[in-house]
């Protein structure tokens, strides 16, 4: 499809039910699926002749702890032929496990596993799943927003033990995180003061 | 009577001059014929997804100088780039022209880098020791721009940091005229060499439809013959306006993309003489002071600049709540910036999308069955920088 209404029109009107909602933006199309769905989509969105999305971009994750469906799972695609990119996107909880794409792409061998270093999701039928970019032996799941930002671990070579040696990190002074935010802008505790009088009055 | 045979497990680095930094390759060897490559990366992981998070948009450019270290302004282009779609900001032109100026000095670095080290791996010592004299000249060039040969800091959202010192556009366009005879020297070296042929042709051969399957992007795919660039297909900034050419392998050997690498620095000299010819006096970042840090004159005569000043270096400015991913051709391949802002002066997200990872990937797909001495060939022209592999 040359241009992205008519491959969003496509996209809602074959695949029906699986869309949970499309929208354009930024000359890119958001796809919003179920998890279920994902391998018939992607191959859809793969082999159609009216899509050709015949590169997978990435696979990335984002984090919102406080919310039941904590991870939102991203896909990005690129079509040369039509010269499109489309991002295919759903929510998980925690502990779910989601199907693998390496069946279909097999770049999404590594991305997979990145994504399972860092954020702890789990893939079903993946061939080989490790960490990747984290040293062996690393606890915990680095990307994640409850990870601390010095982590919980440092390393350093012991003149006793005539070895490396991982410790728990000793700071000086703790990560200071400052709340920048403008008082003339409205922080938030005058503004959610200010809404509530709006609402009384 | 019969003999076991086991194979042979080889640990290829990570400390080994041809792995092109900390690449951990774990080797499994029949006799000398490559049956499984396994890399082990990570070693170089410093967790910049994790850092930018915690910075603010402005202090979050230098962590991508520090991803593919060899040609950092590109990097910092995509990022820039993101801000500005999200933020609606328009570019002043004379800026896009030293971005795009500088975008292709920091591809001459990344090919000089590639071609003279591949060369390197192979044997042939002398195009490394010509060819860094060229990065040190085009180094010094950015460092006449940034302040700083390397980590350069010079992209911002909305244009440059500053505008370019008086002479800098005048030993560039000397350069530009110099230079190509050095790629000439390059070519007499390596192009009809017996050894660097024998070494390169027909070794690590990717198709046209294993390059689109592995996520293979800028020289990679070119080099197996699909003319793909996203200066070409998705312009950005004043690409359009510029005219050069894609040179596109046809045997997806390591040997074509070598040319492919020499062909796109010689284009590469002509949009640098076409940004120089077209770039016209005037500002070289937008406007907006929200964006934008005054003048020092400014801050010295107004109140306002001086406020405006203090909160953009320690509040920094703010990103409407959106999701983008923008994409750069960097010289490795497609460099992205998966951004997601939340209304905060703070990304809440940022991947970056690095094409060195998906070329390695492949590693064991481009190996298998080849000789032990072809991994340092094959490895080379991946263009491998751990930089960006690792983040």
């Amino acid at each position: 499809m040359n241009n992205l209404i008519d491959l969003e029109k496509k996209i809602n009107s074959e695949l029906g039910t699986k869309i949970n909602s499309t929208k354009i933006k930024h000359n890119q199309i958001y796809v919003e699926i179920d998890k279920e769905d994902l391998i018939d989509v992607t191959l859809f969105f793969k082999t159609n002749k009216d899509t050709k999305f015949r590169q997978l971009i990435d696979i990335t994750v984002v984090d919102y702890p406080e919310e039941t469906l904590r991870f939102k799972l991203v896909y990005l695609f690129l079509s040369h032929e039509f010269n499109q990119r489309s991002i295919i996107t759903y929510s998980i909880t925690e502990n779910e496990v989601i199907p693998s794409l390496t069946s279909i792409f097999p770049s999404a061998n590594w991305m997979e596993r990145e994504v399972f270093d860092m954020y702890g999701v789990n893939f079903k039928d993946h061939p080989d799943l490790r960490r990747i970019l984290t040293d062996y032996g690393f606890e915990g799941h680095p990307l994640r927003k409850d990870f601390p930002l010095t982590g919980h671990t440092e390393v350093r070579y012991s003149e006793d033990k005539k070895k490396v040696i991982n410790e728990p990190v000793k700071l000086e002074q703790n990560y200071r995180n400052f709340d920048y935010e403008s008082p003339w802008e409205g922080t938030k505790y005058i503004k959610e003061q200010t809404d509530n009088n709006d609402k009384k009055n | 009577m019969t003999k076991k045979i086991k194979n042979l497990n080889l640990n290829f680095g990570p400390q080994h001059p041809a792995a092109h930094g900390v690449l951990r390759l774990i080797l499994e060897l029949d006799g000398e014929v490559v049956e499984k490559a396994d890399p082990h990366i990570g070693l170089l992981h410093r967790g910049t997804e994790k850092l930018i998070e915690n910075k603010t948009y402005m202090q979050a450019v230098p962590y991508f100088d520090r991803l593919d270290y060899v040609a950092p302004m590109n990097q910092e282009h995509a990022f820039a780039l993101a801000i500005e779609k999200i933020m609606n900001i328009e570019v002043p032109v004379r800026a896009q022209f030293i971005r795009v100026m500088f975008c292709e000095i920091g591809r001459i670095l990344s090919h000089i880098l590639n071609v003279t080290t591949q060369a390197l791996d192979v044997g042939a010592l002398t195009p490394s020791l010509w060819g860094f004299e060229e990065r040190e000249t085009l180094m010094t060039f950015y460092e006449r721009a940034s302040g700083s040969r390397l980590h350069a800091n010079y992209f911002r959202a909305g244009g440059v940091h500053q505008d370019l010192p008086a002479g800098l556009e005048n030993d560039i366009a000397k350069f530009c005229e110099t230079f190509p005879k050095i790629i000439n020297d390059l070519e007499n070296l390596l192009t009809d060499n017996r050894i660097f042929k024998q070494r390169n042709v027909d070794i690590g051969i990717v198709t046209k439809e294993d390059a689109l399957d592995y996520s293979f992007s800028g020289v990679m795919i070119r080099g197996s013959g699909v003319p793909w660039d996203l200066r070409k297909s998705q312009p950005y900034d004043c690409y359009n306006q510029l005219e050069f050419k894609i040179p596109v392998g046809k045997n997806g050997d390591c040997y074509d993309r070598y040319l492919c690498r020499i062909e796109e620095m010689k284009e590469s000299v002509s949009i640098i003489k076409q940004c120089l010819a077209k770039m016209e006096k005037g500002p070289v970042k937008t406007y907006d002071g929200k964006i934008t840090p005054p003048s020092k004159k400014e801050i010295k005569q107004s109140m306002e600049a001086l406020i405006h000043h203090f909160k953009l270096f320690t509040e920094g400015y703010r990103v409407p709540k959106d999701e983008i991913y923008t994409a750069v051709e960097a010289p490795k391949g497609e460099f992205g910036v998966f951004l997601i802002s939340d209304g905060s002066n703070k990304p809440y997200k940022c991947k970056i999308r690095a094409p060195g990872f998906s070329h390695l990937q492949s590693m064991d797909y481009l190996i298998k069955g080849h000789m032990l001495a072809d991994v340092p060939a094959v490895l080379g022209s991946l263009d491998i920088v751990f930089g960006e592999v690792d983040r």
